[in-house]
């Protein structure tokens, strides 16, 4: 293998019944960082059945150059359909930089891919850097988020990661961005479809579980009561998180078990907690300290919260929670 | 029908701390389990074992110590157990990982290989799919459910972030399964007597159909280029504001962190 015949960065973008996924409009915004790095180009591989209008749209997110590759045979993610699709587009085009969303679809694909290729491959990265050499370097939690490591691929091309939705930030759609658009055919040995899709099911995910929500407002005693409450779950849908709540307004009655942080409650990691009215007892701290991110609203400036909260705010979540709440909906209404 | 079960031990990562003084893990006294996915893969074969009758066996590459897991399989119902353990294997990243259990594979007869959707140390995914390719054999990852039609084909559950799909494969082929499939049974107290009366076969490198130059670190694409622990966190900035203000600062830092 000759490194310097791999060039670009490749970011298969997801679709799903015809509709791109976000993770992999995330993945080109930071491929454009990439790229800018190693002065490359940004490459979109467009997979599906009809799906070649969206390729305009791949430009506008932050592709150089869309491979589209359109089969009645992509039609519905299925493994091997996908790796031999995907397989043959890199023998053809040699990335040096592959990335998937980890998903249960990129998941799924890229070890496959990976172990066609005879590559390596890194799971379900946060951080994604240059290096001087110009290598990329893959950075991804381990030891159920104990432990971070930073992954390379020097010997080997492409250069495979997959990478966590919601951690990458996706580009500015900017509609005069110009590209190019290539299609692909590959060549499908059927004989190989082992696998039948016989249904898809789409259901309601069951009751949710606070210690899967991304963002969490969760309230104290400061709250006081079922109408503080519904202040938060206002903020909660705005930002589309959960409401959680410390273990006195559990006793209180005022909010269900299931929603408990702390010792005796769950423990929660969301990216955001804000801590509203809640003083900081040890017990509720071990439940929530590992969050990424950590927003905390009290009404005494000396609550134990603001030792492990990002932010701190010392004031009335009354005003606060509501002003913010309006605020943040207004934002999202001019994005549509 | 034969069913291979590939399992691995695992550290109880609920159970690591980071010591807080020099930030690295402290892994003394964490228990080493059987990681819950192949849990989940092994009571799905044993679920097949006593609805159809199948022979069991389970295959994990590790370090001496791993036969604890093989025990424990041993006492909840498999037929045979084999450890691959071998200085060549060390170091080994997914891909090597996968290429030893395939060349381990190639040399059983099996109608299903299952094994876990993932591994709670490292959380990849990666290690069922590398090796069904190898073997040029159909995957089905993420399943929750499985019937069998006591001839050659399966229907399988498989999650998605959606809800699930319902996928049809004929064997022989890999699954790789998630915890929440199932509940696994208990070891019987006579299965555990049983256990340690059993052999645990042991299988080196070079009992195994595969190119010695896959294996271990030699066979490895990635490197860990260097580990640590997330940097321990200091309190955060805390403002005396009005209401107004502190919304602003909420809201600026929510931008910074691409939140919103």
């Amino acid at each position: 293998m000759e490194k310097t015949d791999y060039k670009n960065v490749y970011v298969f973008v997801e679709q799903r019944d015809g509709v791109i996924q976000s993770v992999g409009l995330e993945l080109l915004g930071k491929a454009r960082d990439l790229a800018a790095a190693l002065n490359e180009k940004v490459v979109a591989i467009l997979a599906g059945d009809q799906v070649k209008h969206h390729a305009q749209y791949l430009i506008e997110m932050g592709a150089d150059e869309v491979i589209c590759i359109d089969a009645p045979e992509l039609k519905d993610y299925l493994t091997e359909q996908y790796s031999q699709a995907i397989y043959q587009m890199v023998q053809k085009f040699q990335p040096s930089i592959l990335m998937f969303g980890a998903t249960t679809i990129g998941r799924d694909l890229a070890p496959r891919l990976a172990a066609r290729l005879g590559t390596g491959l890194t799971a379900d990265c946060t951080k994604l850097e240059i290096s001087e050499e110009g290598e990329l370097m893959m950075t991804r939690p381990a030891f159920g988020g104990n432990l971070m490591a930073t992954i390379m691929c020097t010997e080997h091309r492409p250069q495979m990661s997959t990478v966590r939705p919601g951690v990458m930030q996706k580009m500015e759609r900017d509609c005069n961005r110009k590209g190019t658009i290539t299609d692909f055919a590959p060549t499908f040995d059927s004989s190989k479809f082992k696998v039948k899709l016989l249904k898809t099911v789409k259901e309601e995910k069951g009751a949710a579980d606070i210690q899967a929500a991304k963002i969490l407002v969760s309230g104290g005693r400061g709250v006081g009561c079922k109408e503080g409450f519904e202040k938060l779950q206002a903020l909660a849908d705005v930002l589309g998180g959960m409401v959680s709540s410390s273990r006195a307004m559990v006793d209180a009655g005022v909010m269900p078990h299931d929603r408990q942080v702390g010792q005796t409650g769950k423990t929660v990691r969301p990216n955001v907690y804000f801590a509203c009215g809640i003083s900081g007892a040890i017990q509720h701290l071990a439940g929530m300290e590992e969050s990424d991110f950590i927003i905390a609203i009290n009404k005494d400036k000396y609550a134990p919260i603001f030792q492990v909260a990002d932010l701190g705010i010392v004031g009335d979540l009354n005003k606060i929670i509501p002003m913010l709440t309006e605020k943040l909906a207004k934002k999202t209404e001019c994005n549509c | 029908m034969k069913i291979v079960v590939c399992i691995k031990q695992v550290p109880d990562t609920t159970e690591i701390k980071i010591n807080p003084v020099t930030g690295t893990l402290i892994r003394d006294g964490v228990p080493s389990i059987m990681n819950p996915d192949d849990k989940g893969g092994l009571e799905m074969a044993l679920r097949l074992k006593d609805q159809y009758g199948a022979e069991v066996t389970v295959i994990t590459m590790g370090p001496p110590q791993a036969d604890a897991i093989l025990r424990e399989a041993f006492a909840m119902g498999v037929d045979r157990a084999i450890l691959l353990t071998d200085r060549a294997f060390a170091g080994a990243d997914t891909l090597a990982t996968s290429n030893a259990l395939a060349g381990a594979l190639r040399c059983l007869d099996y109608d299903l290989v299952i094994g876990g959707r993932q591994a709670i140390d490292g959380d990849t995914a990666q290690v069922g799919p590398e090796m069904a390719e190898h073997l040029g054999l159909p995957q089905i990852s993420y399943v929750t459910g499985l019937e069998f039609d006591g001839n050659k084909t399966l229907t399988v559950k498989k999650e998605t972030e959606e809800g699930y799909q319902m996928l049809s494969v004929e064997m022989p082929c890999v699954l790789t399964v998630l915890a929440t499939a199932n509940k696994a049974r208990y070891m019987t107290i006579s299965g555990i007597m049983d256990a340690f009366e059993k052999e645990v076969e042991i299988w080196t490198a070079s009992k195994i159909d595969i190119e010695p130059e896959k294996l271990g670190l030699k066979g490895s694409p990635t490197r860990v280029k260097k580990s640590f622990t997330k940097a321990q966190k200091g309190a955060g900035e805390t403002f005396e504001v009005d209401p107004e203000e502190g919304v602003n600062i909420i809201i600026n830092k929510l931008k910074e962190k691409h939140i919103i």
